[in-house]
Order: structure tokens, then C-alpha cells, then sequence
């Protein structure tokens, strides 16, 4: 299982606790954890990216593993740590306003 | 036994306030969706239990939520406002092309026979249209593929398309108006728009009698009488006669003629209202006195209500969609502001309460009679 922890703000949208647990298959990548995510809380759609581009929201970053993963490629694999349920991917509301 | 629920929308939540016909004493509940901005929530004329609400952020975009329980329980929609086709661009500030992107949703227009139909006017501008109670949007283009779309440019507070009017005697003809480009009707469900700025004057513009150009504020009709429409602009109160076509000038003997909303009374229709704002630098009333007027005469003639409200110190603002009236037979009259304060006048503007002192900034008042 991958875990995934969102900004709380997506936590209350989509009445989830502090992390939520989703089964991806095949590749574990930024793109299909969040193909995972949005399957399973629709309400999500177009809150972390974009409806049809799929471009990361300017203020949304993704760690994991102590790296910003955030300007990595969609496709590329994500940490093992993540992959084997070691550890979440942290979706984060970026320090914005001062 | 009659009632109110005032359905206000703020910078960090929806609140809903409640009273009896007597409006004296209120419940308030909330904050629905804290840390959202919540820029309008409106209820179905054709069940008042259906409420829409656009919540947005900086951070995470745009939702868009509804109740079907008067807004004790609230369910996600789709939030998906894809422009039909390739939307091209509109002009920039500095007069340059700008792509169009959808930024949020600033007002949701319930239709007046059919719970599950609704519109939203967005940012940037352009009208997308729900037939199933929100859960798909599709953009009605034709506003937007109008052939001046690609002058419009923003005001600045974004370019949004913010009023839209629906006239009671015809489902095909509506009415919008978007900062800044002005005003625009439709005699066809939407398919087609026409301009309708003539008569109107804007200093801030070259060409006074440009087809698009002018920043329409708000535009406010009494259902009685759907060719009479009134409109606050950047500056000047305006008034048409026969649908938009023509607008002249009603400012009168105001303060000043700078504002943001204007309405109209339930039950008359030549009574108006509006909150005079000292200008567009100086985003608050003048002398630091709030203060409402009113006109008996559909503008022209204004007579400055103040009974209640600050007397003194008082620098906030009144957002366009911050002002709405109730349809009890002592019409209501509501406004919030910028300060987190909502007012309401139980007798058409002559004495004023506060409901609440201390919301976020509040962006947008509706009113739901209740029977």
C-alpha cells in the first residue's frame, strides 16, 4: 500500500484523516499515485493539478525521503521508501502570503 | 412562521444566518468550509433547500459545493470549468495578449423553474451552465467567442464575469456583465450575445462609445419589470428603460457615485439601493460614515440611510455581491463588509442592526425568504 499524507484543507474536503492508504498498481510514480488518489476521492480532481493538463498547482509541492520531488518528471519513479509503504508522500500547501 | 436565511460568504468561510420574520434575533452557524474563500453561495428560487456555494484558494483551486438540506450538509460537485475548444486570448493589462485561464468561480445563479440547473460566472470571464445539479459544466462560448472577447481586459480585481441576471418573463434572456469589459444580453438561452454599453461614460477609456471597455459593477432588476434594469458602475449609477439598450445616468444628488452593489427593493420597484464609496483609490465611505441610500424614484432623487450604521471611523467596504433584500411584506434590506459586519434593515433601509460584527471579510450576501 502506498500512504499518502495531504494538506489538511484537502483533508476536510475529502473527509479523510491524517493518511490515507491506496493500492497502486504497476509503476509507483508521482503520476500514478495521484491517478490513485483521484479515483478514489473524485472531490480531489483538479485540487493537487490540473483537470487537463496534469501540471502540478503552483502552490502544491510533493516530499518524500527528505527531497522536494516536486519538479521531477510525473513519470519517474518514486522513492522505494514510498513504494514499500515505508514511508508517505507528503502533499504539501506551500508557505504562501507572508 | 416566516423566516429568513442569509447565506454569506467571507474570506475564510460560509456562514448561514437565521431569524424569524422579525429579524431581531439571529443564529449563526458557522464556519462552513474554514480557511476557503467563499465568494457566493445562492439558493434555488424553485427549492429554497437547494444551495450552491463556490469555495476556492490560492493554493488548491476551485470546489464547487451543494446542499440539499438548506446547507446543513454540503457535498462536492464537479469543479471541472474547461473553456470550449481553444480559448485564445484576451488583452492584458499593458495592452498585450493574455491567454484565457480559469481562475474561480465568483457568482452562482440558480435558475428560476428548475432546482438542478444553474450557472456560474467565472474568472476569467465566461458562463458555464449545470443542467444536473453540478455535477458536469459546460461553458455556454458563445459570450466568450462574441468576437470582442479577445479586447476585454481585467479589472483589477481580476476579469470575472460576476452578475448574471435572469428575467422572469423569459427563460431565453438573461443578462451578465463582466469587469471590464461591460455589459452583455441574450435573447437565446446563451447561444448569442449582444453588447449592451451604449449610453455609458467612463473616463478610464479612450473611446467613450467603444462596444466593450466599460467596468460594470453590478446590474440589478425588480421582476415586475424586466426592461428596467439598474446598474453600478466603476463610477455612475445608471439606469436602462428598455433591456440595456440605452443606459443614462442616475446619479443624482449622491455623495459620490462610486460603489459596488445596487438593488432593488421587493415589493417596489422604482426603490433602490446603493452604498456610496468615496472612490476607486480610497476604498471606503466618505467621512468614515456608513452610510446607505436609497432612491424612491429608480435614481435621480437619493436620501442617505443611516440609523444604526457607524457613525464615525468606519473605513470598510461593500463588495458587489455583499447586498441582497428578503420578499417579507417589510422588505429586508442586507448588506456585509469588508470589516466582517453584516447589516440588516428590517424596514427597507430605515433603521439598521447588526447581525455579526467580527467575520472575515465578507464577499457575498444572499437572502432566502422562508415560509
Amino acid at each position: 500500500m502506498i500512504r499518502v499524507v495531504l494538506p489538511s484543507p484537502l483533508r476536510a474536503l475529502a473527509q479523510v484523516g491524517n493518511e490515507i492508504a491506496l493500492d497502486v498498481a504497476g509503476d509507483v510514480t508521482l503520476r500514478t499515485v495521484l491517478d490513485a488518489i483521484e479515483a478514489r476521492h473524485p472531490m480531489l480532481r483538479g485540487t493537487i493539478r490540473d483537470h487537463t493538463t496534469k501540471q502540478r498547482r503552483a502552490f502544491v509541492r510533493f516530499f518524500a525521503s527528505e527531497r522536494d520531488l516536486s519538479h521531477q518528471s510525473p513519470d519517474d519513479m518514486l522513492p522505494e521508501s514510498v513504494a514499500e509503504g515505508k514511508e508517505p508522500l507528503l502533499v504539501v500547501g506551500a508557505m504562501a502570503g507572508g | 412562521m416566516s423566516g429568513v436565511r442569509v447565506l454569506v460568504g467571507t474570506r475564510k468561510g460560509a456562514f448561514v444566518l437565521t431569524s424569524d420574520g422579525a429579524r431581531k434575533k439571529w443564529n449563526v452557524d458557522g464556519p462552513h468550509f474554514p480557511g476557503w474563500e467563499m465568494y457566493h453561495i445562492k439558493g434555488s428560487p424553485v427549492d429554497p433547500d437547494r444551495l450552491y456555494a463556490s469555495q476556492s484558494s490560492g493554493w488548491f483551486g476551485q470546489v464547487i459545493q451543494r446542499s440539499d438540506d438548506g446547507g446543513k450538509s454540503w457535498n462536492p460537485v464537479d469543479n471541472k470549468f474547461a473553456y470550449d475548444g481553444v480559448p485564445g486570448t484576451h488583452m492584458w493589462y499593458d495592452g498585450t495578449p493574455h491567454p484565457w485561464e480559469f481562475k474561480r468561480v465568483w457568482h452562482l445563479e440558480p435558475s428560476l423553474t428548475d432546482r438542478d440547473t444553474v450557472f456560474a460566472g467565472v474568472e476569467d470571464a465566461a458562463l458555464f451552465k449545470s443542467t444536473d445539479g453540478g455535477a458536469s459544466w459546460n461553458e455556454l462560448s458563445g459570450l466568450r467567442g462574441h468576437g470582442s472577447g479577445a479586447h476585454w481586459q481585467p479589472g483589477a480585481g481580476g476579469m470575472c464575469l460576476h452578475t448574471i441576471v435572469l428575467d422572469p418573463t423569459n427563460a431565453n434572456r438573461m443578462f451578465i456583465a463582466i469587469s471590464a469589459a461591460g455589459a452583455f444580453r441574450t435573447e437565446d438561452g446563451g447561444v448569442t450575445w449582444t453588447p449592451i454599453n451604449k449610453g455609458l461614460r467612463s473616463a478610464q477609456i479612450p473611446d467613450q462609445d467603444a462596444e466593450v471597455g466599460h467596468c460594470v459593477h453590478r446590474i440589478a432588476m425588480h421582476a415586475s419589470n424586466p426592461k428596467r434594469l439598474y446598474m453600478q458602475k466603476h463610477w455612475d449609477v445608471m439606469r436602462s428603460d428598455d433591456g440595456g439598450d440605452n443606459w443614462h445616468e442616475v446619479s443624482g444628488n449622491l455623495p459620490t457615485d462610486f460603489g459596488f452593489p445596487i438593488d432593488v427593493h421587493a415589493h417596489e420597484p422604482e426603490t433602490i439601493y446603493v452604498v456610496p464609496i468615496t472612490s476607486d483609490a480610497h476604498h471606503f465611505p466618505p467621512d468614515g460614515k456608513l452610510r446607505v441610500y436609497r432612491s424612491r424614484t429608480g435614481g435621480n432623487e437619493w436620501e442617505e440611510l443611516g440609523k444604526g450604521l457607524p457613525e464615525k471611523d468606519c473605513y470598510v467596504n461593500v463588495l458587489r455581491d455583499a447586498m441582497a433584500v428578503d420578499t417579507l411584506d417589510s422588505c429586508g434590506v442586507y448588506f456585509g463588509t469588508t470589516g466582517g459586519q453584516v447589516y440588516v434593515s428590517s424596514n427597507s433601509g430605515d433603521n439598521w442592526a447588526p447581525i455579526v460584527h467580527d467575520l472575515p471579510a465578507v464577499l457575498s450576501v444572499e437572502v432566502q425568504t422562508l415560509s
